[in-house]
C-alpha cells in the first residue's frame, strides 16, 4: 500500500534481485514485444523511473485459473519479481487482508489512485436476478464492477471470461454472465482471452502498459496485437505435417505417434488466435498440440458452444438438429436429387402421355 | 402467353427487355441474349467453382495421411493452392461480370437484379410455377431466364457467390495476416462471427447451397432445352432459340 511513488525498481532492488538480472528482464522483455535493442534500455529508464502502476484485481464469476497462470509466470523473471512490478492494491484472491479490511482497502485505493489504476477482471458478471448470482461484499458483482471501472484509467479483461463469456455464458447460461465489455462500455477494455491466458501474455502486457504508460495496440476484437496477432496454426510445428496432408486419423494410430498434424481430430488450431505455438505454456515447456492433443480454442468467443472439440466441420445448432454442414448440405442436396429425379420422371410419361397432341398441333399450319 | 401487357413500360428497363417480341412465336427466331463476356465468364466461372467444390470439400474433410516426410510431400498445399486460385478467378470473374452487368444488354443485369417489388413479377412467377408443377400446358417464351428462374440465379447464385467471396477472403486474410489486404478488405466479417470457426461452418455450409443450384440449374436446362425448346447452346453461341 506504500508503494504509491515507489519505482518497480527500487522494489526489487529491495526483494534482492541483482541490477544485472533487472537488464536481462528488461531485454527479454524487449524482445517478447518484438522490439528493437534500444527498447530494452527505455522499459529500464521507464521501470527506474516511474510510479508503479495501480492495480486493482476483481473477480467475478471465474475459477480463477487466470490467477493460477499469472503467479507461473516463469521468464522473464520469476513470479514475485512481476508482482513487484506493479502496485497489486488489491486481490481478493490473494491478498492477506479479509472482510471489512479488505473492503477498506478497496475503497481506500480506488479514492488515492482515482482516474490512475487499472482494473483487472478476472471473471465476469451474471445478470439475471438482479446480478444475484455472483455476490461480491454483499453486494451483486455487477454493482462492484461498474463502481470501479467508473474511476479507473483502463480495464484489463482477463482470460475469456471476462473478454467472451466462457463456460458460465454458455448455453444455456441460467445465470445471464455477460463479458466484462456488456456492462463497461466508456472504458478502454483490453482482452486477453484464454482458459487461462499464457502467464507471459499476462505478465507482458502488464509490462507494456507499465513501461509505455498506455494499452498496447489493439486488434479489431479489442485484443493485444502482439499477442493475438497470428493463430495457433500459424506458427504450430506440425505446419508442415498439414501441408503435406498427414493427418492424424485416431488417438492411437501410427500417425499419432509420428506427431502428424491433428486437424481431422478437431484441432481449433487453425481458427484460434492466441500466443500458444510461439511462447508456449509453463516457461515454454509445450502446449497442447505439442503434447498431441488438438487445440480447444478457448481463446475464441463461445468456443463451449461450437459443438464437439473433436470434430473438423463442428455442428451446426442454429436449425435445431446438431448436424455438420457435410451431413445438412448432402441431405439437402440429396433430397433435391431425388426432386429433380421425379420431376424428371413425371415430365418423361407426359410428354409421352400427350406426344400426339404436340404432333397434331405442329403440324397446324402457323 | 406471348405479348402480355408488362406493367412497366420503360424501353431500357430489364422487365421489359425479357417481353418476346425479338422472338416471333413459331419458332426459327433467334435472339442475341448472351453477350461474348457473359458466355465466357459463365464457362470460367463454371470451371472455378468446380475446382472450389471438390477442393473445398477435402479441405473440409482432409485426406488420407500420405507416407513419407513432410519435406517430400505437399498434397494439402496444393489442394488449398488450387483452392485459393480458383477462389480468385471466381472472385476477379465476378467482378468483371457485375462490371458487365453494367456495360452490357440488359439481359447482362439480370442475374443482380430483380425487381421484386413489381407485382407482374410474382404473377410470372405464379405462371412458372404452375409449368414446372405440369398445371401449365404452354411454356414462357421469354428469351432470357424467366422469373422463377431469375428468383433462383438472384437467390441461390448470386447472393451465395456474394458470401462465398466475402467469407472466403476473410478466411484466406486469416492465413495471409493481419497486415494484408484481405484481411483490411474482408476482416470485418470476424466482427459478424468473432469465433472464425463458424465462419468456416457457413463457407462450408454455402459450397452445398451451391451444389444444390447447380443441380437444379442443370436439370432446368436441360429440361427446358427438350420441353420448351428453349436452345441450351445459347450459353455457347449466345443465340436463343425456340425450335418449335
Amino acid at each position: 500500500m506504500s508503494g504509491a511513488t515507489e519505482t518497480f525498481y527500487s522494489v526489487i532492488r529491495r526483494q534482492g534481485i541483482t541490477r544485472r538480472s533487472f537488464h536481462k528482464f528488461c531485454s527479454l522483455t524487449a524482445s517478447s514485444f518484438g522490439l528493437g535493442p534500444l527498447a530494452a534500455s527505455r522499459i529500464a529508464n521507464a521501470l527506474e523511473t516511474k510510479p508503479r502502476m495501480p492495480v486493482i484485481w476483481l473477480h467475478g464469476l471465474e475459477c480463477t485459473c487466470c490467477s493460477e497462470s499469472f503467479i507461473r509466470s516463469a521468464h522473464p523473471l520469476i513470479k514475485d519479481v512481476l508482482l513487484s512490478m506493479i502496485s497489486l492494491d488489491y486481490d481478493d484472491m490473494i491478498m492477506a487482508a479479509a472482510g471489512h479490511q479488505a473492503e477498506a482497502i478497496l475503497e481506500e485505493a480506488r479514492l488515492r489512485y482515482k482516474g490512475r489504476y487499472v482494473l483487472a477482471v478476472e471473471g465476469n458478471p451474471p445478470l439475471n436476478e438482479g446480478g444475484m448470482f455472483c455476490i461480491d461484499g454483499g453486494k451483486p458483482f455487477v454493482e462492484r464492477l461498474r463502481w470501479m471501472a467508473e474511476s479507473s484509467m483502463a480495464v484489463i479483461a482477463w482470460g475469456t471470461c471476462a473478454s467472451w463469456g466462457c463456460v458460465q455464458a454458455a448455453k444455456p447460461n441460467p445465470t445471464g454472465a455477460v463479458p466484462i465489455d456488456k456492462v463497461i462500455t466508456d472504458k478502454p477494455i483490453v482482452k486477453v482471452p484464454g482458459c487461462p491466458p499464457i502467464a507471459e501474455v499476462m505478465t507482458g502486457l502488464v509490462t507494456f502498459i507499465t513501461t509505455f504508460g498506455r494499452l498496447p495496440e489493439l486488434d479489431r476484437q479489442g485484443r493485444p496485437k502482439m499477442f493475438y496477432s497470428e493463430r495457433i496454426h500459424d506458427k504450430c510445428y506440425r505446419r508442415s505435417h498439414f501441408d503435406a496432408g498427414q493427418f492424424v486419423e485416431a488417438w492411437d494410430d501410427e500417425c499419432a505417434r509420428k506427431g502428424y498434424c491433428l486437424y481431422k481430430m478437431g484441432c481449433k488450431g487453425p481458427t484460434t488466435y492466441n500466443a500458444c505455438s510461439a511462447l508456449r505454456w509453463n516457461g515454454g515447456v509445450s502446449f497442447p498440440i505439442q503434447s498431441g492433443h488438438g487445440c480447444f480454442g478457448c481463446s475464441e468467443d463461445g468456443f463451449w458452444d461450437k459443438g464437439s472439440f473433436y470434430d473438423r466441420l463442428t455442428t451446426i445448432q442454429q436449425f435445431g438438429i446438431e448436424k455438420n454442414a457435410d451431413q445438412i448440405g448432402m441431405a439437402a442436396a440429396g433430397a433435391v436429387g431425388l426432386t429433380v429425379a421425379a420431376h424428371a420422371a413425371i415430365t418423361a410419361v407426359k410428354r409421352l402421355t400427350h406426344k400426339p397432341d404436340r404432333a397434331v398441333r405442329k403440324d397446324k399450319p402457323t | 402467353m406471348f405479348g402480355r401487357d408488362m406493367a412497366d413500360k420503360a424501353p431500357q428497363n430489364p422487365t421489359a427487355v425479357d417481353a418476346p417480341p425479338t422472338v416471333s412465336g413459331g419458332g426459327g427466331g433467334a435472339a442475341y441474349v448472351y453477350e461474348a463476356p457473359v458466355r465466357l465468364w459463365h464457362w470460367v466461372n463454371a470451371a472455378a467453382i468446380l475446382v472450389l467444390g471438390v477442393t473445398g470439400y477435402l479441405i473440409g474433410t482432409g485426406t488420407p495421411a500420405t507416407p513419407g516426410e513432410a519435406s517430400g510431400n505437399f498434397l494439402f498445399g496444393y489442394i488449398r493452392f488450387a483452392h485459393f486460385s480458383a477462389g480468385y478467378v471466381l472472385g476477379v470473374g465476378f467482378l468483371l461480370r457485375i462490371y458487365w452487368a453494367l456495360m452490357g444488354n440488359p439481359h447482362a443485369m439480370q442475374i443482380f437484379r430483380v425487381p421484386l417489388w413489381r407485382s407482374c413479377i410474382w404473377r410470372e412467377v405464379y405462371d412458372e410455377m404452375r409449368w414446372y408443377a405440369f398445371l401449365a400446358v404452354e411454356p414462357d417464351r421469354r428469351v432470357g431466364h424467366n422469373r422463377l428462374a431469375q428468383l433462383a440465379m438472384f437467390f441461390m447464385f448470386t447472393q451465395t457467390i456474394t458470401f462465398m467471396i466475402v467469407t472466403g477472403f476473410a478466411l484466406y486474410g486469416q492465413g495471409a495476416g493481419r497486415d494484408s489486404w484481405q484481411y483490411k478488405l474482408f476482416g470485418w466479417v470476424f466482427a459478424i462471427w468473432p469465433n472464425s470457426q463458424d465462419v468456416h461452418t457457413w463457407h462450408h455450409l454455402g459450397l452445398w447451397i451451391v451444389v444444390t443450384f447447380a443441380l437444379v440449374h442443370i436439370y432446368a436446362v436441360i429440361r427446358e432445352d427438350i420441353m420448351s425448346g428453349r436452345s441450351i447452346s445459347s450459353m455457347i453461341s449466345g443465340q436463343r432459340q425456340f425450335r418449335d
